[in-house]
């Protein structure tokens, strides 16, 4: 789960990490009096999305890219006036950054933040290591710049550090990285401390990512967190739900905040199969094989659904419905290897569903595993238009074909 | 012979009277495997039946199960909230091996069982796994037991139903399994790739194995070096995740791909390097490892 930069710096603040004042807002009005209530004589406009690159990015006025704003989805205001002008072309309108893939996001909520005095850009970003089981806190000098890019041509710039997640991290492990990254003495109890904030407030949140950038230093050497990008183990949330709250459902896709409800991992892709798959590696593999077995009639997975492990009719039902509203999707597999899962509530959630939903497109159904037997005859047995498919390859090269012999009769 | 678990092994199930351990410590039991009890804190003392209708006692803690019937491993069908807890405990009692079911275990629990596991006497396997199985001697968790054959193929895999396809598939092929092994789909586990592969390659009833990788993390990567250092058994493989796209979680809380690390593309790489045959798709593991052993 992702959150915004204004909530992300609530977090700190809580934690101790130093950042400068600000106030979040959803009208131009709410703006311009943020501007004159903060009453210093430059403000920072910013756009509230879930992506970074918002600085560099592009303002459109339509979500089709066509009609273009201005450049920038961050700006300095010297005047309330100015805060509230940039709010108007700002809210409601469409940001693209590097980071919102081809597509962009609505802006639908500003920080109106204090001006800060800066001497130093750095970057720091926290995140769990699954190679050695450890958090990772990596930090460099060049701040604000895209942190690909370091990597990719100044690695040499980039100072990692594993640190013990119930100590945190340690004042001489924090003063190591300050000094790497070429701080001076005056600078370096200040970057020690916001550190270990950092990590602190990193581990108690039970977050899986933190990024700062740019995390800068002031003329008066002071240490301050700049931006906030913050994402969170979903596992943990049940002992979060001050954070849990902070979901922004405008952020989320629709249909996978519906399989989230149930207890389903959906993900959307652009393909024509609809998978409605056991298990979340099989879900994957499935989507593999529609690559592979589908390839002569060009078949792609439609989506990702992972029904979960003790899945009921109406749990399957639900998935269902979720698929067949991607009108792309021009045939759907089912796919299950029933474990904990028993192939014939599988077929009872499939015949429930096409009668509720009315099936419109044809449906591909391949089970194995516990009561195999009773799944396939319930489905043999119902007068529904269900294809039958042996095993994975078939189920694929069947799903594929009737995909295109779909697309065929409604003449497309 | 085969590895982890065999006839011999006394198991106890973590979370028996709850719906989901009841169940599925009758699957064990049905299947053959030597049952001992189970362990329900605040239900020590009390007798928990299975569905054939023998009794088995229920204690208050796992040291009590391993003192008073032995208990040499344990599955754990606890809540995520307290299922950290319940492998600690596990460890601490001693018992050398902790099969953890449980999916969606917070990763900062799992800092302090990874901690507790460092010069401890038992070994974690998952958790978010499907267990470990001996066919015809010793189930272990959630697969479905009838497809297994007893052979000679050892499988270790991240993935639950993705494992079941290599089973039904090397049974299918006439091999069998010699033991079955789910790492589990989680960012931190117990037992890893490298682990599972040097069981296979010092068990003498394995001859051949089947290796199931997904995409994130770098496990399957550091895997593939220790197959060519070490491993002379021929292996077959196949990583899923191809078409998933970046920075989404598929499912498994660890199957997330960032950057140019964890992708599908560089597993496989790293597999072909290491002489992995390789399968075109998951439909395809029985037959790529028949060709690997030269059957086909």
């Amino acid at each position: 789960m992702k959150i915004h930069e204004y909530q992300g710096k609530q977090l700190f603040a809580k934690y101790g990490v130093p950042v400068v004042k600000g106030i979040a807002c959803t009208t131009a009005e709410e703006a311009e009096a943020a501007a004159v209530e903060l009453g210093s004589p430059v403000v920072v406009v910013k756009s509230q999305i879930h992506a970074g690159g918002r600085g560099k990015g592009t303002v459109y006025a339509d979500e089709a890219m066509t009609e273009l704003v201005m450049e920038g989805g961050v700006k300095l205001a010297k005047s309330p006036a100015e805060a509230k002008e940039y709010a108007t072309k700002l809210l409601g309108n469409y940001l693209k950054t590097i980071q919102t893939g081809d597509g962009c996001k609505q802006v639908q909520r500003l920080y109106i933040e204090d001006g800060c005095d800066i001497a130093n850009e750095l970057y720091m970003s926290i995140l769990m290591d699954r190679s050695v089981s450890k958090p990772l806190i990596m930090v460099s000098s060049e701040g604000g710049m895209d942190i690909e890019d370091v990597a990719e041509e100044t690695p040499e710039l980039i100072h990692k550090l594993h640190f013990d997640p119930h100590q945190g991290l340690q004042g001489w492990e924090a003063r190591k990285l300050g000094f790497a990254i070429g701080l001076t003495p005056k600078q370096i109890n200040a970057f020690a401390k916001t550190a270990a904030a950092m990590c602190t407030c990193f581990i108690e949140t039970d977050a899986d990512m933190l990024e700062v950038n740019p995390l800068v230093v002031t003329g008066d050497d002071q240490v301050i967190a700049l931006d906030s990008k913050m994402s969170f183990d979903d596992n943990a949330m049940f002992r979060h739900k001050d954070i849990a709250a902070m979901l922004d459902p405008n952020e989320e896709d629709p249909a996978e905040l519906e399989a989230a409800e149930h207890d389903m991992a959906f993900v959307k892709l652009d393909g024509n199969i609809g998978c409605l798959v056991n298990g979340a590696g099989l879900a994957m593999a499935t989507m593999d094989a529609i690559a592979v077995y589908g390839k002569d009639y060009n078949a792609f997975p439609a989506n990702f659904l992972d029904v979960g492990g003790g899945a009921t009719a109406e749990k399957v039902c639900t998935a269902f419905k979720i698929i067949l509203k991607d009108d792309n999707v021009e045939a759907i597999l089912v796919n299950i290897f029933g474990g904990i899962m028993k192939c014939d509530v599988i077929a009872e959630g499939v015949l429930t569903a096409v009668k509720e939903v009315g099936l419109d497109r044809p449906l591909v159904v391949r089970l194995e595993g516990t009561n195999v037997e009773i799944g396939k005859k319930l489905i043999a047995e119902s007068d529904l238009a269900v294809i039958a498919a042996d095993d994975l390859k078939d189920g694929c090269a069947k799903a594929a074909k009737a995909a295109a012999d779909y697309r065929a009769k409604k003449g497309v | 012979m085969s590895t982890l678990v065999d006839k011999n092994t006394r198991l106890i199930c973590q979370g028996i009277t709850g719906k989901v351990g009841s169940f599925h410590s009758n699957g064990s039991i049905d299947y053959g495997t030597q049952f001992v009890g189970g362990v329900t804190p605040g239900k020590g003392g009390q007798e928990w039946t299975a569905d054939n209708g023998t009794t088995y006692p229920i204690f208050n803690s796992v040291h009590e199960a391993v003192e008073k019937v032995g208990a040499t491993a344990t599955m754990v069908f606890v809540p995520p909230p307290f299922a950290a807890d319940a492998i600690l405990e596990a460890i601490d009692a001693g018992i050398p091996l902790i099969v953890c079911i449980t999916e969606g275990i917070p990763v900062r629990d799992m800092y302090a069982v990874k901690k507790a596991l460092v010069h401890s006497k038992s070994r974690l396997v998952g958790p978010n796994c499907p267990g470990v199985i001996t066919p015809d001697e010793c189930k272990i968790g959630i697969m479905p037991g009838y497809i297994h054959k007893r052979g000679t193929t050892g499988i270790v895999s991240r993935s639950g139903t993705l494992t079941y396809e290599a089973v039904h598939q090397t049974t299918l092929a006439g091999l069998g399994q010699s033991t079955c092994i789910g790492i589990g789909g989680d960012p931190i586990n117990g037992t890893n790739f490298i682990d599972a592969l040097k069981l296979f390659q010092d068990d003498d009833e394995t001859e051949q194995i089947i290796m199931i990788g997904e995409i994130g993390g770098d496990a399957e990567e550091k895997a593939c070096e220790f197959i060519k250092e070490y491993v002379t058994k021929p292996v077959a493989g196949f990583i899923a995740g191809s078409h998933a796209p970046k920075g989404k979680r598929m499912g498994h809380a660890g199957a997330i791909v960032s950057g140019n690390t964890g992708t599908a593309e560089a597993k496989f790489a790293a597999m072909r390097d290491a002489g992995v045959h390789i399968a075109e798709s998951p439909a395809a593991l029985g037959e790529t490892l028949l060709k690997a052993i030269g059957k086909k």
